[in-house]
């Protein structure tokens, strides 16, 4: 059992009580809400007349379902509607906090409220969103929970919850350029499996993740649960504290101060126990690429798409499913193969950086022939902030769609989708069979520098090449 | 607010084999727009079971009715939709046998009071054999010492101690309990510096 880890301290700081059976009620420290998983916890809250315990304590935006062009009211789609109009009146009714479109803070849940300084270090935070994960960047608990443990929360502010192992996952050097934080999160899945986190937490560490920036971290810990871990988390540090700084909801003044002194206590002891631990090199990481239908099936985008021997037998009628799905071939490189759609956006990869990473390659570019592109930024401030360095211009000039805020064509409950047999390069975080809003549809998940070098040159391609040519011709860089 | 202790589910089970399988293809995003749950109509597998022509095992006439499904590794993985257990719940499913499950899918359905059991490799695999030879078998699972029995056969599964109480006492409804400490969630409130010394200003 572990001892004196950061998962340790928060947990037994937000322990309500034992209950009969064994589980912990746990406190939860912030709860976020979206308009997909909260209608019906609303209404099975309504059935039994009760109230919200900590209105205070939960925040709302709308993200999965909002168009990424006329975002104008009401929606085009009217179940759309329905749902952005039923959270709507939740709120009101309940006196909660909501970030809608006319907010300038609207956006994908787990982009705003580390925007907002809602999410800090000690806190356990929950949301009706597998996601939530992001959060842990800030070393926070943080985990997603179905719609009955939404209305638990609102209910009394706290959960039933089996406490997790912990694995810490050491990651040790520094990256080479054209390596990003998602390569980094798709190659640990690819070793340690999409089952491998199921009973973990998973603690983020060692060199490489010190040096990471926050957004770096989110999107790492984003990734946690693709690994089968309910929660990822980082130690918290001087730059997680510089992130925090001036947020609008970051402790000011005095309490700052308190705040950073019990912060830096939270962080894992020297000496703390893991029920196990992994390291990796980071050294060994290069752009990687999914093939298959889970985010385990991940590739180094040099290499080929393993053969049936070269995998273990437990993993082979996957395997197979996948070859048949994808229409890829053991053997064949993943280099070179023709994408129909380019998707920059997401909880995983929609924020500034990321941008930024994308546009360096697209910048005096152009998207190849037939190609759709597009730009999701992550939230509305995100928007902002790239169109005041010029991100969209370039993005434009280069031939992709800039958009509006959501979650777009990640899991396609808006009008952004595949079609028929599409495949699509993309920055998000699943590819599984359908995800992307087409029952045939097909997703090569990337780092969104990747993704942007897809899609000028039409085929999966090594970005790590088109920084050199980049480099080279001296094109400039965008700051 | 107290629920019905829940000690056995009895009839026809159904495998579905295959590692992985993820709540998106247990029911894809384009049913989860809607404001309550009853829109879930029997969409349970929509695109594998339009993919699979009739011919997926949950339209197969043999395994109608069944209310015991035997998956394998990591069922339920990927998103945190409730939609899922309940879209299964929906087409008549009381109780899943596997290897393994992922952890939210595992406590959405602890929250609609189906259990989830878990055997060793071998035992899964057994067993989804004799369904598939035999889909007619009436089964029993058992949850106090978790056991499945049929045709004079027993297999021994295992459950979380916490889950497996709660539903044999009939309290995985976990709101009511939860409520009724509330003098302890004030205490445990009143510990937390975030709440206290450094809360939200507005
Ligand atoms: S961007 Fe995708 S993964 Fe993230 S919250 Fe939205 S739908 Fe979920």
């Amino acid at each position: 059992m572990s001892t004196g880890t950061l998962y340790d301290k928060v947990w037994e700081l937000h322990r309500v009580a034992e209950l009969p059976g064994g589980q912990t009620q746990l406190f939860i420290g912030l709860h976020l809400i979206h308009e997909v998983t909260s209608p019906q916890a609303f209404a099975m809250l309504d059935e039994r007349g009760l109230g919200v315990r900590h209105p205070e304590r939960t925040v709302a935006t709308v993200d999965h379902i909002v168009p990424t062009t006329d975002q104008g009211r009401p929606l085009a789609d009217p179940l759309a509607e329905a749902m952005f109009s039923a959270l709507e009146k939740n709120c009101a009714d309940h006196g909660l906090r909501l970030y809608g479109l006319d907010s300038g803070q609207q956006g994908i849940v787990h982009v705003i409220a580390p925007e907002l300084g809602l999410s800090q270090p000690g806190m356990t935070v929950a949301c009706g969103d597998s996601h939530t994960s992001t959060h842990g960047a800030f070393g926070a608990i943080a985990f997603g929970i179905g719609t009955t443990q939404v209305r638990d929360v609102l209910a009394s502010q706290s959960l039933a919850m089996d406490k997790l192992k912990v694995r810490r996952v050491s990651i040790h050097g520094s990256l080479a350029p054209g390596v990003f934080a998602k390569d980094v999160a798709l190659h640990v899945i690819r070793r340690l499996g999409v089952k491998s986190g199921v009973g973990y937490a998973y603690e983020f560490a060692g060199s490489c993740i010190a040096a990471m920036a926050m957004e770096e971290r989110m999107t790492l810990c984003n990734m946690a649960i693709e690994a089968g871990a309910r929660c990822g988390y980082v130690n918290p540090d001087q730059v997680c504290f510089d992130y925090l700084r001036n947020r609008p909801y970051a402790p000011t003044g005095a309490s700052w101060q308190r705040a950073v002194t019990w912060w830096r206590s939270l962080a894992s002891d020297g000496d703390a126990v893991y029920d196990d631990e992994v390291a990796m090199d980071a050294g060994e990481i290069v752009p990687t690429v999914t093939w298959g239908i889970t985010p385990g099936q991940a590739m180094a985008v040099d290499e080929v798409v393993p053969t049936p021997d070269q995998l273990p037998p437990g993993e082979r009628p996957l395997a197979q499913e996948a070859y048949r799905y994808m229409d890829l071939q053991p053997g064949q490189p993943i280099a070179g193969t023709p994408v129909d759609v380019c998707f920059i956006g997401s909880c995983t990869n929609g924020r500034l950086s990321d941008l930024r990473d994308a546009a360096l390659v697209a910048k005096g570019r152009h998207v190849a022939d037939g190609m759709k592109a597009f730009v999701v930024p992550g939230s509305q401030q995100v928007a902002r902030a790239a169109e005041a360095e010029g991100l969209d211009v370039v993005f434009a000039q280069a031939g992709f769609e800039w958009r509006r805020p959501g979650c777009s064509m990640c899991l396609a409950m808006n009008p952004d989708r595949l079609e028929g047999r599409q495949i699509s390069a993309s920055s998000s975080n699943r590819n599984f069979k359908g995800r992307q809003g087409s029952s045939a549809g097909r997703t090569l998940l990337m780092s969104p520098a990747m993704v942007a070098a897809a899609a000028v040159s039409g085929v999966v391609t090594d970005v790590r090449t088109m920084l050199r040519t980049a480099k080279n011709t001296e094109t400039e860089p965008v700051e | 607010m107290t629920t019905a202790p829940i000690t056995m589910v009895e009839g026809k089970a159904i495998a579905l084999p295959g590692h992985d399988i993820d709540t998106d293809r247990i029911i894809p995003a384009r049913f989860l727009k809607s404001i309550s749950f009853a829109g879930l109509g029997n969409h349970v597998f929509a695109d594998d079971r339009a993919a699979a022509g009739g011919d997926h095992p949950f339209d197969r006439p043999e395994h109608q009715g069944a209310r015991i499904l035997v998956v394998n590794r990591n069922f339920g993985c990927g998103s945190s939709r409730e939609h899922a257990p309940r879209s299964l719940q929906r087409w008549g499913i009381a109780a899943v046998i596997g290897e393994s499950f992922a952890e939210i899918f595992a406590s959405n359905c602890l929250a609609l009071g189906m259990p989830c059991l878990r055997g060793e490799t071998g035992t899964v695999e057994d067993i989804q054999q004799l369904v598939q030879e035999q889909p007619g078998v009436h089964f029993c699972l058992t949850l106090e010492a978790p056991t499945l029995r049929g045709l004079d056969r027993h297999w021994p599964l295992t459950m979380e101690n916490g889950p497996q109480t709660m539903l044999l006492n009939g309290c995985w409804d976990a709101t009511g309990l939860l409520l009724s400490h509330d003098d302890r969630l004030r205490r445990t409130a009143l510990q937390l510096p975030y709440l206290n010394d450094f809360a939200l200003s507005n």
